[in-house]
């Protein structure tokens, strides 16, 4: 177990989470440490027991992140009880203007328990790195837009890779492809 | 039937219809959302721009996906081929509204001025939904 642990250190990340498993894993996922709108650090070990849907965006996105958010938060009450076992989580792409108070509003009016995530901007590019998530700043007359990976992952309850949605999963494919991870 | 009727319709008279115009709700300090509308032409046309006064700027966007990366560029006018419906929705096309001067909340009613190529200018609202929406109100 602490060799294990250890080894797992030394290779970091996905690397090292990937030598753990004697098994053909995805290298999709890993490691996170970042803050909640408390200010609260929240890790990707706090989600462990409950199948994970994270979804990467940013609060300046008018169109794709909410529409991946409600999609997820319409598959979740899809599956009634059986949401208990499930954990939205929102990591912003943007940390500059995404802090982790207005993270929190944003993901208020979905009226479920979105984990909306920020952090430092090395935490938050650790996360990115550990999913394979793309970001770039595309300059607008008055700021920037973000491009950006648009996939919603889906993570088992020991925090494995299973597979991915898009914004433009019907959240009824959603809900039948978790049912059985529940 | 068709033909009788395009026959009737003169460019100057050219008109579109707009419909199930809607919003989705925002959250506090939250600076930008989104409207979509189902549009139809009776001739070639372009939605060339918007304005609202709940938004200091409004822009007409495409969203693209290359591979599952999602790009968001204002697009230069959104194509309405005649008699065709184009559909702004959630994952596409959008119009986006900078700049919130408060937060949009369900039923609030969103007053948008399209801006076309040769149509005269068209005043909707978008009526604001739940952010859980998909869709506009039935």
């Amino acid at each position: 177990m602490v060799p294990a642990a250890l080894l797992a250190a030394a290779l970091g990340g996905t690397a090292g989470y990937m030598a753990l498993q004697d098994e053909p894993v995805v290298p999709i996922g890993g490691p996170f440490t970042l803050l909640d709108g408390t200010g609260k650090t929240v890790t990707d070990r706090d989600f462990r027991g409950r199948v994970m849907l994270v979804y990467f965006g940013y609060t300046h996105c008018p169109d794709a992140c909410p529409t991946a958010l409600a999609d997820m938060v319409a598959a979740a009450d899809m599956l009634g009880d059986r949401a208990h076992g499930l954990a939205m989580v929102f990591i912003t792409v943007d940390p500059e203007r995404d802090t982790p108070a207005i993270m929190k509003d944003y993901v208020t009016p979905f009226g479920a328990p979105i984990a909306a995530l920020s952090g430092a901007p090395d935490a938050v590019a650790d996360a990115m790195r550990a999913y394979r998530v793309y970001a770039a700043r595309n300059p607008t007359a008055d700021g920037y837009d973000m491009d950006h990976s648009s996939i919603i992952y889906v993570m088992d309850r020991t925090g494995r890779f299973v597979t991915n949605f898009t914004h433009e999963t019907p959240p009824q494919q959603m809900a039948d492809r978790l049912r059985p991870l529940l | 039937m068709v033909v009788v009727l395009a026959s009737l319709v003169t460019p100057a008279l050219a008109q579109v219809a707009a419909e199930g115009a809607w919003s989705r709700a925002t959250a506090p300090r939250q600076a930008v959302g989104a409207a979509y509308v189902t549009l139809n032409s009776a001739s070639a046309d372009r939605l060339v721009a918007a304005s609202s006064p709940v938004a200091a700027q409004v822009r007409v966007h495409g969203m693209t996906m290359d591979g599952t990366v999602m790009k968001m560029r204002e697009a230069p006018g959104i194509p309405l081929a005649a008699g065709q419906v184009v559909r702004l929705a959630p994952g596409g096309l959008h119009i986006m509204l900078m700049g919130l001067k408060a937060p949009l909340k369900p039923g609030d009613e969103v007053p948008l001025r399209l801006t076309f190529e040769h149509a005269p200018p068209l005043d909707i609202v978008a009526v604001v939904q739940p952010a859980t929406a998909t869709g506009p109100a039935r």
